[in-house]
């Protein structure tokens, strides 16, 4: 790719998604995965993604790339301006080949489970060879020469021999790294990482955490972290994006979300969380009731249906996101924090 | 690798064994064979010198063990109505048989394959419909009726091929197949064709959503990259074994297309044999049969391994 002069757009956005509609039309009917998803990412920050399971994380950033199976998915609406390129490109408005020059290029996907996420039949040196060939022009001899000493640079001990092993003669740590090579072997200006650790144990996790963050600084990226682990949103994440059933109910600066909270849902994501002292491992699905049936078409606030402080107004109308502070968006009518208090 | 290839090899041995005394008590089983042999008009002197000559008026265990004996050298008697050693028929009629196998084999891949990935490719096209149809024929058409009206068409009102029998040419001392065999090989290959359909369509559509495939084309590369590369070299896994299956399968030799056909091969000679209660020819037959069987098995095991690391480590 020609390489951006990172600079410019410094602290600019380099992502910015409008009213993303995606939906999969199945034999059970209609799912509105995504019912008009809006948010941004400024270059070099962190963007942590949080929500319940099918709350549409991964059905956003796959959307971007065109990397959802379609039939049944269908990109029904909206623009994603992607600004890491020579000129700005709406990323839904591109052809094959034109989507195909940004994937692994400009925007890298590191997937949730390396195992099955990687081909078993090829080795992980020509795996990661591949899109090196692809993208740089590199001869395979050079690609794989280059491989190795990605996977040193991820931390994988006797790199040469490794990229010449298959991914299941990897550990689960070490089978992340290399996926995490994979996805940034071009220098990609966005990484986005769905939920790369849940697989993974605690002592692994915080090791891949770590070495994402070195990454980031070290190759000036931005990075999207979905996770259900708010503790390592926390401890990694610039900004936080709150999704629910097809929808971004809040979008925050981290501190914002762990002390002003805005929404109802994010208020109750925090109540799951484990006080300070606790060790166990809450996780998200701890809060009560079900996500709505993304079958049926949205007609009011969707959160209503658990909200402890749905009101009236709430099934009348879907709300729209409102700015709440600086940099702070939540979508909902009430004014959370006065009613709290 | 090789110590699983060792290890494959000894179970083939044992299997092979098990055939062996399969074959060998599937004769004791119809109880005195010699009262099968010979004529009903044989005096009892006549009958006891059957019987010693064949050794059969020997303990059990002994004859048992000089038939396994006998078999390890290729040596399962003479057949007693060409008068001749019962292995020397069958490499006499082994090359209609495989000439026969071989053909169909390639007819069946030829169609069976691109037929399979087209429609695993595009599931619910117009050619998936076309593909898994033409599939489904395959495996429930009889392939003797469908002999018959092939001879019928094409031998009968159009003389493009002979209705029956085997020619051969010789070139540069190598003997080849003439069109002969397009009929028969045609008509046996159909049953395999429509397996492979299938079985490629399945397998095609089950890696298609592995997540693996969609890594790859978050790469960037080429959809024919992602193709050829990542989704039919892990689509032909699972394809070895059907095809080595199929294999020993058509090697065997089939009754009714060699016979329909008058094809030289071996399941002509079985036909004929068990019509003529030649025991040591249809001994001969069934343990060559379950020889290739299991020899097939083992290089299928062996082809897996190669292909697939997952095995070979
Ligand atoms: N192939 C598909 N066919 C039909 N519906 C789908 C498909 N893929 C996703 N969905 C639906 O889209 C919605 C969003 O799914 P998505 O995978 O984005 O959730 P998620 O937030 O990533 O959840 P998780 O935390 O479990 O990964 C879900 O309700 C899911 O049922
Ligand atoms: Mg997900």
């Amino acid at each position: 790719m020609v390489k951006l002069n990172r600079d410019k757009i410094r602290n600019k956005k380099i992502l910015d998604v409008h009213n993303l509609v995606t939906r999969f039309h199945t034999f059970d009917g209609v799912v509105n995965a995504l019912s008009g998803v809006t948010f941004h990412l400024n270059h070099g920050e962190t963007l942590g993604v949080v929500g319940e399971s099918g709350s549409g994380k991964s059905v956003t950033m796959m959307s971007l790339l065109h990397l959802l199976p379609a039939p049944p998915a269908k990109i029904e609406g909206g623009q994603a301006f992607y600004y890491g390129d020579e000129a700005p490109v709406d990323l839904l408005t591109l052809n094959k080949s034109g989507i195909s020059r940004i994937r692994g290029d400009h925007i890298g996907f590191i997937f949730q489970d390396a195992l099955s996420a990687l081909n078993p039949v090829m080795t992980v040196g020509r795996q990661i060879g591949e899109t090196l060939v692809e993208h740089l022009g590199m001869s395979p001899s050079a690609a794989m020469k280059r491989s190795v000493e990605l996977l040193a640079y991820v931390g994988i001990p006797e790199p040469k021999k490794r990229a010449a092993a298959y991914p299941h003669q990897f550990s689960g740590g070490m089978r992340q790294r290399a996926m995490i090579a994979l996805s940034i072997a071009c220098e990609p200006n966005i990484i986005i990482a769905d939920e790369p650790t849940t697989a993974l144990d605690v002592t692994v996790q915080a090791q891949i955490i770590e070495l994402v963050q070195r990454l980031k600084k070290e190759m000036d990226m931005s990075v999207i972290w979905i996770t259900h682990d708010l503790g390592v949103v926390a401890g990694m994440a610039d900004r936080v994006m709150v999704m629910y059933a097809g929808h971004v109910v809040e979008t925050a600066p981290v501190d914002d979300i762990f002390y002003r909270p805005s929404h109802p849902y994010t208020i109750k994501l925090l109540g799951a969380l484990p006080k300070m002292g606790e060790t166990v491992h809450h996780r998200l699905e701890s809060i009560d009731g079900v996500p709505p049936d993304l079958l049926e078409k949205p007609v009011h606030c969707q959160y209503a249906w658990r909200c402890h402080m749905a009101r009236e107004r709430c099934w009348e109308d879907i709300p729209k996101s409102r700015q709440m502070g600086d940099r702070h968006r939540a979508a909902c009518f009430l004014d959370v924090a006065k009613e709290e208090a | 690798m090789q110590r699983y290839i060792l290890s494959r090899l000894i179970q083939s041995v044992f299997i092979l064994f098990g055939v062996l005394f399969i074959v060998f008590f599937m004769l004791q089983m119809t109880g005195d064979p010699v009262s099968l042999l010979i004529s009903r008009h044989s005096s009892p002197e006549e009958v006891e010198a059957m019987r010693e000559e064949l050794g059969f008026n020997r303990p059990v265990p002994a004859q048992f063990a000089s038939f396994i004996g006998n078999a390890l050298t290729g040596d399962f008697g003479k057949s007693l109505r060409h008068k001749q050693p019962a292995m020397d028929l069958i490499l006499d009629r082994l090359p209609a048989t495989v000439e026969l196998a071989t053909t169909a084999l390639l007819i069946s891949l030829i169609l069976g394959i691109p037929l399979g990935l087209i429609s695993g490719s595009n599931p619910g096209s117009f050619w998936d419909v076309l593909s898994r149809g033409t599939g489904l024929l395959g495996q429930t058409i009889p392939n003797f009726w469908l002999a018959l009206i092939l001879i019928l068409v094409f031998s009968v009102h159009l003389g493009w091929f002979p209705t029956f029998g085997r020619s051969t040419w010789t070139f540069l001392g190598m003997t080849l197949p003439t069109r002969s065999v397009i009929l028969p090989a045609f008509s046996l290959a159909l049953f395999t064709m429509g397996q492979l359909v299938r079985f490629t369509r399945s397998a095609v559509m089950e890696i298609r959503s592995e997540d693996f495939v969609r890594t790859a084309y978050s790469k960037g590369i080429a959809d024919r990259k992602v193709y050829f590369r990542h989704i039919l070299r892990n689509a032909a896994i699972p394809l070895i074994s059907i095809v080595g299956v199929q294999f020993g399968y058509l090697l065997s030799g089939s009754i009714y297309i060699e016979t329909i056909f008058s094809w030289p091969g071996l399941g002509n000679l079985l036909a004929e044999s068990i019509g003529n209660r030649d025991f040591a020819l249809v001994q001969a037959i069934a343990f060559f049969s379950s020889f290739v069987v299991v020899t097939l098995n083992l290089l299928t095991d062996i082809a897996y391994a190669v292909a697939d690391p997952r095995i070979r480590y």
